[in-house]
């Protein structure tokens, strides 16, 4: 057995394989909170494409819906911080600013969802323009505004605290660190966990999953047994665009505690992607989100903590550029493994137009 | 028949008791046309009560109105002597009226039983679906109608026959009293409407009242217990199936005498036109649904393929008119091999092609009428002219067509998407047949279409083939292949299974054929595998 170890080690390529599992065996554990942290956004952003597009609107304006609440919801604490005052009134480090600017994020979540909302449903333009116009004019605004408030350098609210999970559960042999992983984290990245198994129940075991998934599918037959179409597709995307908005939030609110000009930095497409990754299952979202923050997180564990060996060698010797291009790159190989296998639902993207009532 | 044809002299159903539906005098008018004028409707319980019109009679506005999709502008409807107002589908479903689409309301990716509860959900509680509960009614509603039913299964993978079952399922479910069905047989083989029949009967027997809509007369003649006949938006005669014949329910459908069954006459067939040798053809998902067809067609002949749809015949048409590159196996027109040529060759060889969905293939639905009058000649003259168009000659030649093959259209520059389907039909027909072609191949001429345009066509085809046509007919319907065809193919999983002569051929044998392909192949349809 040893002998056969060592004949594939001498093979130079499945070396360093072996040698790159062994790191990855060995890296993941400490990292995994911050793994978990880089895919909140992107999970939250993958299940308002599952919400919505299960329900037939496809949604490209998630990076710009995101953008927009993370702008709200920094620029609304810093203006509430001064009169508000910053203590800590429950878990997290929660203050009042940081929750009413949460708050004013969503709303603005839900303005921006809106407005797609109403393009592609009532007025039934192109949904992909729709989502574009959202994204350009997100990027456009914030940037603007932006600039204007930051000139006079101001103070922010601060972010959510991590939670300290007990060290009597975290030193715990072999599961440790999965304790560690879903606890040392701030509220929005637990809510997300919860959200995601909610989410994915109501989708296949309620009546609002049932009639979510046949609106996507065959709105026709949906309406003929009574089905409001246009109002599931409202609600559908209008949830979506809450949690659009808690991805937004986590990033200015939770990861960071300031904004910065397009500081969703492509998470919304990246986040489309893993909603068609996961197969439009807010659970398959979840773990093509886990995918690409692992690979995301490698440059920064590499950089850090650099395996021994050949591999390190090799691997601090590469360019850290390809260490940032990895998660993207990672995407586009992973999803043209995907598309084409992976099937949207049949009326996703289609305006619906009602049986003329007259 | 289980029961009486005329229910009201059954002693069980008093002749007093008020019909479980009554349409009185509905009129519905649209800009520039009365779609219902004065239509009254009498269905009583446990009848099963046939509508026959012509397509654009006013079938689907008059169900329309029942089911609350549409507002009528005058006249009552009654629900077991009540009025009613039915404000929409859902309020349509509240009262116990139900409909089964022509086209299936199902969702093919959803289970069964989410199909069936759709929108009228058994709750576990105010959030979550009570499965086992709706499992347990739809396998017992099933069995009290006598059949067994999987609430597990995906629709989609379910054949129409069942399919329709699902519908009515969803129906009963809904404790649907009354139940209108659009045509329910038009996708079905004769042993599959046979079995839908047997459960509408006993459907009728446990006091449900159903409205059967359909054009195939001697069905409305086997299972109605009454017949109202409209014609134009106005209801032009009633009847009792003992009582009346097709002739008599087609001259009062069409206004004028029909002849139902073209005098195709007799053929005097030629050397061979086309001749498919062990032709294979893959689908779009690269299944091989075309394996090994040998067929002659000669000319002066109506070469029929009978089939259920899906066994191989639209692949093996697309092979033949250029459409799709054949795996294997050779196509020959007059003796050249012409496997694999582009659709505008074959066009330019000689070969017309009426395409089974007109609206994806057969016409470009935003373009105006002249224009898909030349779609397979515009880029000759007299219509084109160096790089440029002559519109002049093809709005002129497209008005000469419009008077010849006589299509109902306000103009020549109308979009074709406006048209009816019968004219839309006869615009395809007008491009194809209006040319000198040596084969015509024809995938579902008359899906879809009423008796005046399906004789129209029937009669051009007859007339193209007295010429020294050879004509290549494709059709679920088996009753269009028995009526037109000289020969008889039966395509089954990818093959002719058998080839016989169309005055000949017996209706219960090539049904049979079409649903097991024969003996020697019925022990792989019962496996479920393929040959």
């Amino acid at each position: 057995m040893d002998a056969l170890v060592n004949a594939l080690y001498a093979i130079p390529i499945v070396g360093l394989v072996f040698q790159f599992a062994g790191y990855l065996v060995a890296i993941i554990p400490p990292i995994s909170p911050i793994i978990l942290r880089g895919a909140t956004p992107l999970a939250l952003g993958g299940m308002c494409g599952v919400v919505s597009e299960r329900s037939g609107v496809v949604n490209i304006g998630i990076e710009g819906t995101m953008l927009a609440s993370a702008f709200t919801g920094w620029v609304v604490g810093v203006a509430l911080a001064p009169v508000l005052g910053s203590t800590p009134i429950a878990l997290f480090g929660i203050t009042l600013p940081l929750l009413l600017a949460l708050v004013a994020s969503l709303l603005v979540a839900l303005a921006v969802s809106y407005l797609h909302a109403w393009l592609s449903i009532t007025v039934r333009a192109d949904q992909i323009i729709s989502g574009t116009i959202i994204n350009i004019a997100a990027a456009g605004v914030t940037g603007y505004l932006n600039t204007l408030i930051s000139k006079n350098s101001p103070t922010s609210a601060g972010s959510f605290a991590l939670f300290t999970p007990p060290t009597a559960l975290t030193n715990l042999p072999i599961v440790g660190w999965l304790f560690n992983m879903v606890l040392n984290q701030g509220p929005i990245t637990m809510s997300m966990l919860v959200l995601v198994v909610i989410t994915q129940v109501m989708l296949f075991r309620s009546r609002w999953g049932l009639r979510t998934r046949a609106v996507g599918e065959h709105p026709r037959a949906a309406e003929t047994v009574g089905i409001d179409v246009i109002r599931l597709r409202y609600r559908n995307v209008l949830i979506g665009g809450l949690f659009a908005g808690l991805a937004g939030a986590y990033l200015s609110m939770e990861a960071t505690n300031s904004f910065q000009a397009n500081m969703t930095a492509g998470r919304g497409f990246i986040a489309l992607a893993a909603m068609i990754v996961g197969r439009w299952t807010p659970v398959g979202a979840l773990g093509a989100a886990l995918l690409f923050a692992t690979f995301q997180s490698l440059g920064q564990a590499i950089a850090f903590a650099p395996p021994g060996g050949e591999l390190g060698v090799l691997m601090t010797a590469m360019p850290s550029q390809i260490y940032d291009a990895l998660p993207y790159l990672v995407t586009i190989i992973v999803l043209a493994g995907v598309v084409g296998r992976s099937i949207a639902p049949a009326a996703d993207g289609q305006p619906y137009e009602r049986e003329s009532a007259t | 028949m289980t029961h009486p044809a005329d229910s009201s002299l059954s002693p069980g159903l008093s002749p007093t008791l008020a019909p479980a539906l009554a349409m009185r005098g509905i009129t519905k008018r649209y800009p520039g046309v009365v779609a219902n004028d004065q239509i009254s409707l009498d269905v009583r319980p446990g009848e099963i009560h046939a509508l026959l019109g012509e397509n654009g009679a006013g079938k689907t506005t008059l169900m329309n109105v029942l089911y609350g999709l549409a507002r009528p502008d005058e006249g009552q409807i009654l629900l077991d002597g009540q009025p009613v107002r039915i404000e929409d589908p859902a309020d349509a479903i509240a009262r116990g009226i139900n409909m089964v689409h022509q086209h299936f309301m199902l969702v093919p990716v959803l289970s069964v039983a989410e199909n069936i509860l759709l929108g009228e959900e058994t709750m576990a509680n105010p959030i979550f679906l009570d499965r086992n509960e709706a499992h347990r009614r739809i396998v017992e509603l099933g069995r009290r109608f006598g059949f067994e039913i999987d609430p597990d299964v995906k629709v989609g993978s379910l054949s129409v026959g069942w399919q329709q079952r699902v519908e009515i399922l969803k129906a009963l479910y809904r404790r649907a009293r009354i139940l209108v069905l659009d045509e329910p047989t038009a996708v079905l083989t004769p042993q599959e409407t046979e079995e839908i029949f047997a459960v509408l009967r006993r459907l009728a027997q446990d006091g449900h009242s159903i409205v059967f809509i359909s054009h195939k007369l001697y069905e409305v003649l086997e299972i109605a217990d009454r017949i109202t006949v409209i014609r134009r938006g106005k209801v032009v005669g009633e009847r009792i199936p003992t009582e009346t014949n097709e002739d008599d329910l087609a001259e009062l459908m069409v206004g004028r005498e029909v002849q139902l069954t073209v005098d195709r006459g007799i053929s005097h067939p030629a050397g061979v036109v086309l001749e498919v040798d062990g032709l294979r053809v893959k689908d779009d998902r690269g299944n091989e649904v075309v394996r090994g067809v040998d067929l002659e067609v000669r000319a002066g002949e109506i070469f029929g393929i009978a089939g259920v749809a899906g066994n191989g015949q639209d692949e093996l048409v697309e092979a033949i008119v250029g459409l799709r590159r054949p795996a294997g196996g050779r196509v020959s027109l007059g003796g050249t091999d012409v496997t694999g040529r582009s659709p505008r060759a074959m066009n330019e060889a000689g070969v017309a092609y009426v395409p089974a969905d007109r609206h994806r293939f057969g016409l470009v639905l935003a373009f105006p009428l002249a224009d898909n009058l030349v779609l397979t000649s515009y880029y000759r003259r007299p219509y084109s002219r160096g790089i440029l168009r002559d519109d002049a000659a093809i709005l002129r030649d497209a008005e000469k067509t419009i008077e010849r093959f006589d299509i109902r259209t306000p103009s020549a520059t109308v979009k074709a998407g406006t048209l009816s389907g019968g004219n839309q039909q006869k615009a395809i027909v007008a491009r194809e047949f209006g040319r000198e072609i040596q084969l015509l191949v024809l995938d579902q001429p008359t899906r879809g279409l009423d008796v005046g345009s399906i004789e129209f066509i029937h009669r051009q085809a007859i007339d193209k083939r007295n010429a020294g046509t050879a004509l290549l007919l494709v059709s679920a319907e088996l009753d269009e292949i028995l009526e037109m065809s000289d020969r008889i193919g039966v395509m089954y999983r990818g093959t002719i299974v058998a080839v016989m002569d169309g005055r000949t051929a017996d209706k219960n044998e090539v049904g049979l054929l079409m649903a097991t392909g024969g003996a020697e192949h019925g022990a792989d349809a019962t496996e479920g595998r393929t040959a």
